[in-house]
């Protein structure tokens, strides 16, 4: 069972729902978490965890090799990001504009291209008490990061490939193609916002986004209290389920801001997780 | 002309607020480019009209021809994207996960493939409530390309700051580090952070000053609810003394923060609030740093 955690607006509380999460379900169940904002990935921060394995990843990218170069500039015109380009006897490739497509090195008529690992980041896989944690870091300066996103879930696949183990994902935010490659595998996405007008734009936005990949989703509202009541109608009004509220509360802000988890402290927190629990632990019986 | 730009690395810091704050400061002198494509929000605050609305088309999308298709799977062969999906031996393109590279194309034998133009979102030119030009966008659904539209959305902007002599475009920027974030640090000779006293806050800070720093650019930084945890608040300023990053303001906790947001207001239109001042200075700080 997949569960990607996701949100329109940054900063509504996609972590604190996603460690909290991972750590409360893992009392009872078989959980791995897996951190998907590889722009800034933030899980780690908040769980007590030894590391078992890391490995670099890469895309390919075409290195020039001049000895049988004819510069016919094939490459250059088969190129739709202007990666690589031609320039009077010389060929150069712009790494970063380059999507690792493959045209130009093999349309190549003298294999002059051929494609070269290239280092975006770096996959780390921990054991926490309970449950293991999986987190992709993109190198700074790097741009592109659907295709680290798409090898961490190859990785998860892999690794854990038993459907019964509750997969929670820590997407990134926003409703670009970042969020597209760490929801569109999912079986639930839970959208996360807070009760306030920027809240309410991002996670219509995300909404649209999750019905366009046809995907089922609820809400949870974080900081419920703060605000305004919009998003409790509109997800009234549009038959949306909201799964938990979590409250604004000053002690829940401390606690996040040592990088501490929630749930055994603060009751509000495990009682609201509860919800969300028995809501996963219903849902996964349903689509059996 | 001067850029600044307000990045944060981490989402929900008060980038947004804080921007549209200086905004309503910079009155005459600014136009204001929202580069948040992805999920932005400062219309919500300046509630801008818009003047001037149209597509953004940018890269391409591969449509399979099915009477010219032969069903022979070279498109398949080459897609590294897992763009063509077969389903009882016909071939489609898979919408979202083609990057429109054109290879399937060039290597149909019976050239059954087209590439379309994507139109990947809008951007409109617009007034704020303020009377100020606003530019401003929003990306279409799952599209790619964001860095793109972020480039046309801060030309725009200098287009127009250059034909009405304003002195500053401010920027709001994305969270992240990834494309649309070095799209909006392009070019600019600005750049104010935001974070917050939370792990998190300063990871995010750290990470994105890293890029900062790869492009030269001068920065300033400003805590928000910095009272909130002030071990945190000092580590973050060691940081910035350690890393010659400007200390512009460090902002309390306060609940007129949210509460001019739910008004759609910005923060510097209330009342009677010491965030206003301290914003005011934080504003003179940066114009004349910029």
């Amino acid at each position: 069972m997949k569960i990607a955690i996701a949100s329109g607006k940054g900063g509504t509380g996609k972590t604190t729902l996603s460690t909290n999460l991972a750590s409360f379900l893992s009392q009872t169940n078989k959980v791995v978490l897996t951190d998907l904002d590889v722009e800034e990935p933030n899980s780690g921060l908040f769980l007590k965890s030894k590391l078992i394995h890391q490995e670099d990843k890469y895309k390919m990218i075409p290195e020039w090799n001049k000895t049988d170069c004819t510069l016919c500039g094939n490459c250059q015109d088969v190129c739709n990001y202007h990666a690589v380009i031609k320039i009077v006897d010389m060929i150069m490739v712009f790494p970063e504009l380059c999507h690792s497509c493959y045209a130009c090195s093999e349309l190549c008529p003298t294999n002059s291209l051929p494609m070269k690992k290239q280092k975006i980041g770096e996959l780390k896989q921990y054991k926490t008490d309970n449950f293991n944690f999986i987190e992709s870091r993109l190198n700074i300066g790097e741009e592109q990061a659907v295709p680290l996103i798409k090898q961490t879930l190859d990785y998860v696949d892999k690794k854990f490939p038993d459907d019964n183990i509750y997969k929670l994902y820590d997407s990134p935010p926003g409703t670009s193609c970042p969020v597209i490659e760490a929801t569109k595998d999912a079986d639930f996405i839970i959208l996360i916002t807070e009760p306030t007008p920027f809240g309410l734009n991002d996670v219509i936005l995300a909404i649209e986004t999750m019905k366009e990949l046809k995907k089922d989703f609820g809400v949870v509202i974080n900081r419920y209290g703060i605000g305004n009541k919009d998003i409790d109608k509109y997800c009234a009004e549009n038959n949306i389920p909201i799964l938990a509220k979590i409250p604004n509360l000053r002690a829940i802000a401390e606690l996040y801001s040592k990088g501490e988890l929630l749930w055994n402290k603060i009751p509000e927190v495990k009682e609201e997780l509860q919800k969300v629990q028995d809501f996963i632990i219903k849902l996964k019986k349903t689509t059996k | 002309m001067k850029e600044i730009v307000v990045i944060s690395g981490k989402g929900g810091t008060g980038k947004t607020s804080i921007t549209a704050s200086f905004a309503v400061l910079g009155d005459r002198d600014v136009v204001i480019a929202d580069c948040d494509v992805d999920a932005a929000d400062m219309h919500i605050l300046l509630q801008p009209e818009n003047a001037q609305s149209e597509d953004f088309y940018s890269g391409e999308l591969a449509v399979i021809d099915q009477d010219i298709c032969t069903q022979c799977g070279k498109c398949f062969d080459v897609c590294r994207f897992e763009a063509i999906d077969v389903s009882n031996g016909i071939h489609t393109v898979d919408e979202l996960s083609c990057e429109g590279c054109g290879y399937c194309a060039r290597v149909c034998p019976v050239d059954a493939i087209t590439n379309i133009p994507l139109n990947v979102g809008k951007w409109h030119i617009a007034n704020t409530r303020f009377n100020q030009p606003f530019v401003h966008a929003k990306l279409g659904i799952g599209a790619d390309n964001s860095g793109k539209l972020v480039a046309h959305v801060k030309n725009m902007a200098k287009e127009i700051a250059e034909k009405y002599n304003r002195p500053y475009i401010l920027v709001d920027g994305s969270p992240g580090v990834g494309c649309p974030v070095v799209s909006s640090l392009s070019g600019a000779h600005f750049v104010v952070l935001v974070t917050e006293p939370t792990v998190s806050g300063l990871h995010d800070l750290k990470r994105v000053y890293e890029l900062v720093h790869k492009f030269h650019i001068k920065a300033g930084c400003i805590i928000n609810k910095s009272d909130i945890n002030m071990n945190k608040t000092n580590e973050i300023l060691k940081f910035l003394k350690e890393e010659d990053i400007i200390h512009l303001a460090s902002l309390p906790y306060d609940e007129n923060f949210t509460k001019a947001m739910t008004d759609c207001k910005t923060v510097v239109e209330l009342k009677d609030n010491k965030l206003k001042d301290i914003l005011t200075q934080s504003w003179e700080k940066i114009k004349k740093l910029a």
